[in-house]
């Protein structure tokens, strides 16, 4: 255990043989913000907000903590100038996308980032792939994934698994860092299996 | 597609999930598009999820998810082509055809698609059928070049 020591913000820490800089950071009680990162999901480094500033060798480099892994005698800094400039223009950019989201609403004010310095392209989706992975990974059910590449990569809903197995889960609900997932979830269900929606109301009551 | 000629495909490859991509292209190859039925198969017999299979048909541009046509016809719309009158081309296929590019005409016959540089471009405008190129095209000589695809 803690075969690896390391420095965060000047202080000494150590991690076991395969762990990454973030969670080294989160066992610490360091704060890193991130809206991609998830205790039982594997490391997937999709939001970036996590950039942090490791120096190495006397070399210094920006990486994104969450797939960084721990090594010895690196040294790593959570905020300096240039770390702050990276993530202001990140979540400016991410604002493009989400420009309502309470968790980046949260961080543009932390960080002085102005919502509107991107034109606005409300897909309302920032592909932290929190939802895809989740089902993947923890849930098993695979009813949720990704489509397209590049621009228009989105995620997309299997109608013929959600409608088994979606309304008695929901697990990934609370995972959405803005509400498109519901907005997904809602739209299919409404598209593919609209008779779910009834026999589920008339369940709730 | 019959399930039986999927089922070929996927033993030609020893059902190895790591096999999935070239059984993708191979269905492709052999049926011209991807469909649900095709890739739910592909999807149970390698036990990958399908919305692993889903984003791989959608991530890479030779796989189709709707039904192409027989003949598939490209034209060149790069910087040599264009100066040379590709877009005069390119109405005229769009003419004979009735498809605009990235559509597929009802009877399945082409698929009509534009690309940027087919890498001859002293041979401009271009078109390519099926692979084959024909180059230095004019508006006449292109329609008589569809009319010998059946």
């Amino acid at each position: 255990m803690g075969d690896i020591q390391f420095e965060i913000d000047g202080k000494t820490v150590t991690a076991d043989q395969g762990m990454t800089v973030l969670e080294a950071a989160q066992k610490e009680g360091i704060y890193i913000p991130t809206l991609c990162h998830h205790e039982k999901l594997e490391p997937f480094g999709g939001c970036r907000l996590c950039i942090v500033e490791v120096e190495d060798r006397g070399w210094t480099k920006y990486v994104v903590s969450c797939v960084f892994p721990a090594a010895n005698g690196i040294i790593v800094r959570t905020r300096s100038e240039k770390v702050d400039r990276l993530r202001k223009t990140i979540i400016e950019l991410l604002m493009a996308h989400a420009p309502d989201a309470p968790d980046l609403l949260k961080l543009a004010r932390e960080y002085g980032a102005d919502p509107d310095r991107y034109e606005r392209d409300p897909s309302f989706c920032i592909h932290c792939g929190l939802c895809v992975r989740y089902c993947a990974e923890v849930a098993g059910k695979h009813a949720v994934g990704f489509v397209d590449r590049g621009i228009n990569k989105e995620i997309s809903f299997v109608p013929e698994i959600a409608a088994k197995e979606c309304n008695d889960c929901k697990e990934c609900f609370p995972l959405c860092p803005t509400s498109y997932l519901q907005a997904a979830f809602v739209y299919t269900q409404a598209l593919s299996f609209p008779d779910a929606v009834k026999t589920g109301q008339s369940a709730g009551k | 597609m019959e399930i039986e000629k999927i089922d070929q495909i996927i033993d030609r490859h020893n059902g190895e999930a790591s096999n999935l991509l070239q059984i993708m292209l191979d269905i492709q190859k052999e049926n011209n598009w991807l469909s649900k039925q095709a890739l739910a198969r592909v999807s149970e017999k390698l036990s990958v999820p399908l919305t692993r299979i889903q984003h791989i048909a959608t991530f890479y541009k030779a796989f189709s998810l709707v039904p192409k046509g027989r003949h598939k016809v490209h034209i060149c719309v790069g910087t040599a082509c264009h100066v040379r009158g590709a877009t005069r081309i390119l109405d005229t296929v769009e003419d004979a055809t009735g498809i605009k590019p990235g559509e597929t005409d009802l009877d399945l016959k082409f698929s009509l698609e534009t690309v940027n540089c087919l890498g001859c471009c002293a041979l401009g405008p271009v078109m390519e059928v099926d692979g084959k190129v024909h180059g230095k095209m004019s508006p006449v000589k292109t329609a008589r070049t569809l009319k010998i695809y059946e």
